[in-house]
């Protein structure tokens, strides 16, 4: 389980958790309670390569739709496979079981322009 | 925004809310899903304040009305309520509505929420004869109370034998202690229930009764998000999604509501018959999706080449079978319950089947 103090935040609601050279990215409490209950989720294949603000992938709501966009540029390693038959993981636990990728990080310096918890609790107020 | 009596309830309760139709109003409480099978398999209540009342009356009042609605108001017993439309003058549609006879020559028009402004205009341009129009859309506050349960919760508040009103059939009298409530049998749901209408100062005190009465039946709020994917799932029309200004009624498979008869005078009328007796180029059509996904409003439909013959109204998921299922319009040759067609969801060709509705039955 992470908590989101160890977290970095985009103004686009995803979140990166950095692992030496791999991060982990999902999407805040805050968008998935915005969103309502997520139905379907659209992940990438492993070994895909994305930059910085790429659409990565969708959620979808009974509402709405949202695409997915990287916080950092990087290709990725593994996607959360149990989101296709679980996507309420999303919901329940955003920091943890609704993680989505894990990426090799491409260019460290990009994690310096993300939030940290606070500053992202300050934009969503 | 507008606010409707109960907007600080529904904030108290935890509830979305969101703009709908001008008005601010709860979308969700505990969620879409829970929501909707809440009403599928027990009772929910549903604030749905925000519909526009206009009343109707004088000796004239059924010769406007008839020119005004598609459907036969001279079919209305007093007591009874018929759905209809507005056609416009271009094979359109103006609203959507509830026609209730109140009493001899007095009728409710019950219309949609976003669109009373429209309708009240194209109401009063229209009048003629003997005909007094009034705008109750404010001083007329509605409940739906929808679901298995219904019934019960219903006449645990009520003297009157609630199984003594039929179908599309409605009484004024008492309810939970308030005076003067109407009393429908109709809904938006397909789960079966009752609609209350009755006046904004009543509102909280019904509300508050339904629920002290409803705790043994499961009642819950519902929002607007369950609403949809209930009317989704019943192939009910929504105004400014199925049908609009330029969508007409034989196109949305609502010919049943359009009489044809020869004291039956509004607009279009000739073309409706044209189109019903000639055929339509395009039809509305349920869509079940074979592939994960979930075909919105406006998204494309396409052959199997690829070509596009057709457009998403309205999309959501099923929320007992997980499967996508939505409306739209299609080319007439492609309407047929079976037909495989494509949804084009972000670059993606999804697969689907054309699906006879509704889709819960």
């Amino acid at each position: 389980m992470n908590t989101p103090e160890q977290l970095l935040f985009t103004k686009d609601h995803e979140w990166v958790k950095v692992e030496g050279q791999e991060a982990v990215i999902g999407i805040s409490d805050y968008a998935q309670n915005e969103l309502g209950e997520i139905v379907f989720v659209e992940l990438p294949e492993v070994g895909a390569s994305f930059q910085k603000t790429d659409v990565f992938g969708s959620v979808e709501a009974v509402k709405a739709v949202s695409e997915l966009f990287m916080p950092i540029s990087g290709e990725v390693l593994a996607i959360n496979e149990g989101l296709s038959e679980q996507p309420e993981w999303i919901n329940e636990d955003p920091y943890g079981k609704g993680w989505m990728l894990r990426i090799r990080i491409a260019d460290a310096s990009e994690l310096e322009q993300l939030l940290s918890e606070n500053a992202y609790q300050e934009f969503v107020k | 925004m507008k606010t409707i009596p109960l907007t600080p309830v529904h904030e108290a309760l935890g509830a979305k809310m969101a703009e709908f139709g001008g008005f601010r109003m709860p979308i969700e409480y505990s969620g879409i899903l829970d929501e909707h099978v809440t009403v599928c398999q027990r009772v929910g209540v549903f604030d749905v304040s925000h519909m526009g009342e206009f009343e109707v009356e004088g000796v004239d009042a059924l010769a406007y009305l008839q020119d005004l609605c598609l459907n036969d108001v001279a079919q209305l017993s007093v007591g009874q309520a018929q759905y209809t439309a507005f056609p416009n003058e271009r094979g359109g549609l103006v609203d959507d509505l509830l026609v209730y006879r109140l009493d001899v020559q007095r009728y409710w028009l019950v219309v949609n929420a976003s669109n009373i402004d429209k309708d009240w205009a194209w109401c009063v341009q229209r009048r003629k004869g003997a005909v007094r129009l009034t705008n109750r859309s404010e001083s007329v506050a509605q409940l739906a109370v929808q679901g298995p349960h219904a019934l019960d919760l219903l006449q645990s508040l009520c003297a009157l034998p609630l199984t003594g009103i039929a179908s599309y059939h409605f009484v004024v009298g008492e309810i939970a202690g308030l005076s003067n409530v109407l009393i429908s049998n109709t809904g938006y749901t397909g789960a079966g229930g009752f609609e209350l209408y009755c006046a904004p100062d009543q509102v909280k005190a019904l509300w508050d009764a339904l629920f002290v009465a409803g705790a043994d039946f499961g009642l819950k709020p519902i929002g607007l998000g369950a609403r949809d994917t209930l009317r989704l799932e019943m192939g009910y029309c929504l105004y400014g999604h199925e049908i609009d200004e330029d969508t007409s009624p034989i196109e949305a498979g609502l010919s049943w509501i359009c009489s044809f008869a020869a004291e039956k005078n509004y607009p279009s009328k000739d073309l409706f018959l044209q189109q019903k007796q000639m055929g339509v180029a395009r039809k509305r059509i349920g869509l079940r999706l074979l592939d994960k996904g979930i075909a919105r409003q406006g998204y494309e439909l396409a052959d199997a080449e690829g070509r596009v013959i057709g457009v998403v109204t309205s999309g959501s998921i099923s929320p007992l079978t997980r499967e996508g299922i939505a409306m739209g319009y299609v080319e007439t040759a492609f309407a047929k319950p079976g037909t495989e067609i494509c949804v084009s969801i972000r670059g993606r060709q999804l697969k689907a089947v054309v699906q006879r509705l509704p889709f819960r039955t």
